[in-house]
């Protein structure tokens, strides 16, 4: 029997927990002598106050969607990708020698080729450490965070050394053909006659990523390479019995993960900058390991706590913008909220049991 | 010694039971794990505790030793009331515990094993000293010879339980509980152990044995209260009662303890194993020229006690062998040579070839546990086509065919969107069994079936497997318990490191003569394992049907 409703695991678990951090978040506005009610109120408004709001909220969204699916995708595997980071860097620079190799003549072919550039660079940088726990056994979490630092360096090389515009001071590439600008979300408002979310990055990417949401419950749920990259992930010595082999789903989780970090690079190379900088991925191949968390590795949960990311990092910065709370201080309320959902979970979950079960055996008597 | 100032103050009064339980209850959450539970147990007698798993015997004895509080109920040792608050309220009391899986500290030596937590002072030797004559005494009087200077990972397991006894012995125990301690042992062995018990009781301590197998109660215990469902549902005089009766009060019904079969009929080979060697990655020999045949029509049982490559047969066999063994050696299957090592070595591939597996860890292995039944029910053959449609799995009908499975299995209950952990360890296994038989495979592996399986659940087993063989199939059963294999099999061999020590008919074997083999006895009568010439190679050829299906 399981110990306490769906809805209480699912729901109620990660909404507690969010209270919590807030709570505790408020302490520290408090002792800093701001008024947590108008910091609040602040984020509250600047990020879902306005269409413009919604539009960074929504920008932002669509990136943790990614990095939120890579992680929840490798986690079904049993398999701990921290590699987001550095495989949505590289997925950036598939986008971006796509995007410039060509004038494109319309966005509609430029998308799914940056699309096939961007998952084949990042899964491709997921490919290695995938192979060496496969066949060597080493462990997952190391390689992926080395290979981190290594996209970095290597992205650092490429953007300095070769695809840096002859004259130009600033490592990054050239900006990317008209053809390739992806239709923003304020542009097809305007195309139906609405004013919505005017100068704001969001853009088609976020209907992507909603459809990647849904394939990715397809493939964990109803496929049979979903079915055999749970029962990996659930007990590598049955999943040897069933004839299932590790080597393979180990590697093609990771592939998968590592493409979906990579398609992140669409919304935020191709669809937001137009060209390639340094350090374009901003710490979303973090945030997704604590989007993956939130939304206990269920696509329709990380859609959500994408989004909940998404106004906390939207939210955060209107707050530096118009109050004295130091941007440092967001970081601490992010922090917080990836403590109590991800690490501190049982802290909320066990008393939470075993109150249902208190309540069921009430019910009983 | 802590218990020895204790010793003085209880009560010597003869008439009041050594332990009596007064309405204990205790449930977990939900489960109601012990109902009003009373019950006493006389001085000096050997007390059996019977009943099917999760009965709730465990959580009883854990009570007893204060790893678990009661919710209501008290507890008198001695006649006098006791709060165990912990188990070292309980080792004051006079009550010592020997668990199923040894508490020992592997790379101690036995005398250092046995004074742990009982230490006499900051400096160890004057405490070594002592237990070191203190043990000599207890060896000479209850035959508990052990060496005490071996460490533990040097000594058999008969003798890490001989080291668990002499533990609770040094901590002047009067009562002792045994969980299961059988289970490990070889025939011989739990003789030893009955005669240590038998010298024990003869001392005028008590026993408590908790077990699930009927022999061992019949054998040595005076009296046996029966556990069902969280409850004791009779304490009666060993004497007077028997293993029907006993087996029918577990179960709450009638129950067959010996199937019935009817002779076998060996048609053609189905497998033919010759040679077969395997080392495992640290170049450990774990199988040694193992060679034999099994025919469709016959149970051919293997018997050993648990570790002595039974595992690394089945794994082998089974496709899925212990990364970095280094195989040889040549298995037919139907005629046709199998790939041992290669790429076609696999368990789908061996399952594409008829060879159907109920594994001897369901639990790691056979099932998927937070998966619900009816994703398990198709585990290993989800890509069958009848399980698929076009790019997705067609969950609706591997529903249904778990539904369906559920009920010609009497899978309880019979919800296949449970979670395997969910179900009772005879109802999990029957997911397996069911799966397994139900693909009408030409050869059928199968390892422990009914290891913590309930009684009722072990007889529907063995009926589903007898009926396999009378379809014609060919069954390769290892189990370590030599009820089941005598019951079951047409044709018994026995391993021993690695090694077949021999072929029987269950007609013409004893367990005494099986059980010199699985002790690695040489075989001399028939063959001579010095000789140079492998035993296998002079295995029973053919079988008169009347004889092969002697045991019933």
């Amino acid at each position: 029997m399981d110990k306490m409703p769906k809805w209480a695991d699912v729901i109620l678990t990660p909404l507690i927990s969010l209270i919590l951090a807030m709570a505790i978040s408020a302490l520290v506005i408090l002792a800093i002598g701001e008024s947590p009610w108008m910091a609040l109120k602040t984020m509250v408004t600047g990020a879902l106050g306005s269409s413009y709001g919604w539009g960074f909220t929504l920008y932002y969204t669509t990136n943790f969607i990614f990095t939120g699916l890579a992680v929840a995708v490798a986690y079904h595997a049993s398999l701990f990708n921290i590699g987001g980071e550095g495989q949505a860097m590289i997925g950036g620079l598939g986008v971006a020698l796509i995007c410039l190799a060509l004038p494109w003549p319309h966005w509609g072919v430029a998308l799914p080729a940056a699309m096939i550039g961007a998952a084949l660079f990042g899964a491709a940088w997921a490919f290695i450490p995938a192979i060496l726990q496969a066949k060597r056994g080493s462990h997952i979490v190391i390689t992926t965070i080395m290979f981190n630092f290594i996209a970095a360096a290597l992205l650092n090389y490429m953007l300095v050394n070769i695809m840096r515009p002859q004259g130009s001071q600033d490592p990054a590439t050239a900006r990317f053909p008209a053809g390739a600008h992806l239709p923003q979300l304020s542009e097809m408002a305007a195309g139906i006659g609405i004013e919505w979310g005017k100068n704001t990055p969001v853009n088609i990417t976020f209907f992507i990523a909603l459809i990647a949401c849904i394939l990715v419950w397809l493939l964990i749920w109803r496929t049979r390479l979903g079915y055999e990259i749970r029962a990996l992930g659930r007990s590598e010595p049955a999943a040897l019995y069933a004839g299932i082999s590790p080597v393979r789903i180990t590697v093609i989780a990771m592939l998968i993960s590592g493409g979906l970090a990579g398609l992140m690079a669409i919304n935020n190379v191709m669809g937001e900058a137009e060209r390639l900088v340094l350090n374009a991925v901003e710490g979303a191949g973090f945030i997704g390991i604590a989007v993956a968390l939130m939304g206990r590795n269920h696509p329709f949960g990380v859609l959500l706590a994408a989004l909940l990311f998404g106004f906390l990092y939207q939210g955060g910065g209107e707050l530096a913008l118009w109050t004295t709370i130091p941007r440092e201080l967001i970081v601490v309320i992010q922090a917080l909220v990836i403590l109590f959902t991800g690490a501190l979970d049982n802290m909320v979950r066990m008393p939470l049991e075993r109150i249902f079960l208190a309540l069921r055996k009430k019910g009983r008597a | 010694m802590p218990g020895m100032a204790d010793k003085a103050k209880r009560p010597e009064t003869a008439s009041s039971p050594a332990i009596e339980l007064r309405g204990i209850s205790k449930s977990f959450g939900p489960v109601q794990a012990n109902k009003n539970i009373s019950f006493k147990v006389a001085r000096g007698t050997v007390h059996g505790i019977i009943g099917e798993n999760g009965a709730g015997k465990s959580t009883l004895m854990s009570i007893l030793y204060g790893f678990y509080k009661p919710d209501s109920g008290e507890i008198l040792v001695n006649g006098q009331p006791l709060n165990v608050t912990d188990s070292q309220t309980a080792i004051r009391a006079g009550i010592g515990m020997v668990f199923q899986h040894f508490k020992l500290v592997q790379n101690f030596t036995v005398l250092e094993n046995i004074i742990l937590g009982v230490e006499d002072g900051k400096l160890l030797r004057p405490s070594l000293a002592k237990a070191r004559g203190v043990l000599k005494q207890l060896a000479a009087e209850y035959q508990l010879n052990v060496d005490p200077d071996e460490t533990i990972e040097e000594l058999s397991v008969g003798h890490q339980q001989r080291v668990e006894i002499l533990k609770a012995l040094y901590r002047q125990a009067d009562i002792l509980i045994l969980d299961e301690p059988t289970g490990v042992l070889t025939p011989a062995e739990a003789d030893h152990l009955f005669r240590i018990l038998e010298g024990l009781k003869a001392e005028g301590k008590t026993i408590i044995l908790i077990t699930h197998k009927l022999r061992e109660i019949m054998e040595i215990t005076d009296n046996v209260s029966v556990m069902r469902r969280g409850e004791m549902v009779a304490s009666v005089k060993t004497s007077e009662t028997s293993p029907e009766q006993l087996a029918e009060l577990m179960v709450g019904r009638k129950v067959l303890l010996n199937v019935k079969k009817s002779p076998a009929k060996p048609a053609q080979p189905v497998l033919e194993v010759r040679d077969l060697q395997l080392a495992d990655d640290e170049g450990v020999q774990r199988l040694r020229n193992v060679s034999f045949d099994i025919r469709a029509g016959e149970i051919f049982g293997i018997a050993g006690v648990s570790g002595n490559g039974q595992t690394q047969l089945l794994e082998l066999l089974g496709g899925y062998p212990e990364k970095g063994s280094t195989i040889s050696g040549t298995v037919r299957m139907n005629g046709q040579e199998l790939d041992l090592t290669g790429t076609r070595s696999d368990a789908a591939t061996r399952r594409a070839r008829g060879i159907g597996h109920i594994p001897e860890d369901r639990q790691s292995e056979g099932l998927i546990m937070d998966f619900a039944a009816w994703e398990n029910s198709a585990f290993g053959y989800h890509h069958a086509a009848e399980y698929n449609a076009g790019l997705f799995m067609n969950n609706n009908a591997i529903q249904q065919d778990a539904q369906e499975k559920m009920e010609r299995f009497d899978i309880r209950p019979r919800d296949p969107h449970l979670a395997a952990r969910n179900f009772s360890g005879g109802n999990q296994q029957k997911i397996v069994v069911a799966r397994e038989i139900e693909r009408n495979p030409d050869l059928l592996l199968v390892g422990q079936p009914t290891r913590g399986v309930d009684i009722g659940a072990i007889e529907f087993i063995h009926k589903r497997i007898i009926e396999l063989r009378d379809a014609g199939k060919a069954i390769l059963l290892v189990s370590v318990e030599l009820d089941e294999i005598l019951a079951l099999s047409d044709r018994i061999a026995v391993m021993f490191d690695g090694r077949i020590m021999g072929e029987r008919l269950p007609s013409e074997t004893t367990t005494g003569e099986l059980g010199l083999l699985m002790a690695g006895v040489t075989d001399t009568e028939r063959h001579d394992a010095s000789d140079g010439i492998p035993p296998e190679s002079k295995h029973v050829e053919e079988l008169p049907d009347e004889q092969a299906g002697g045991a019933g």
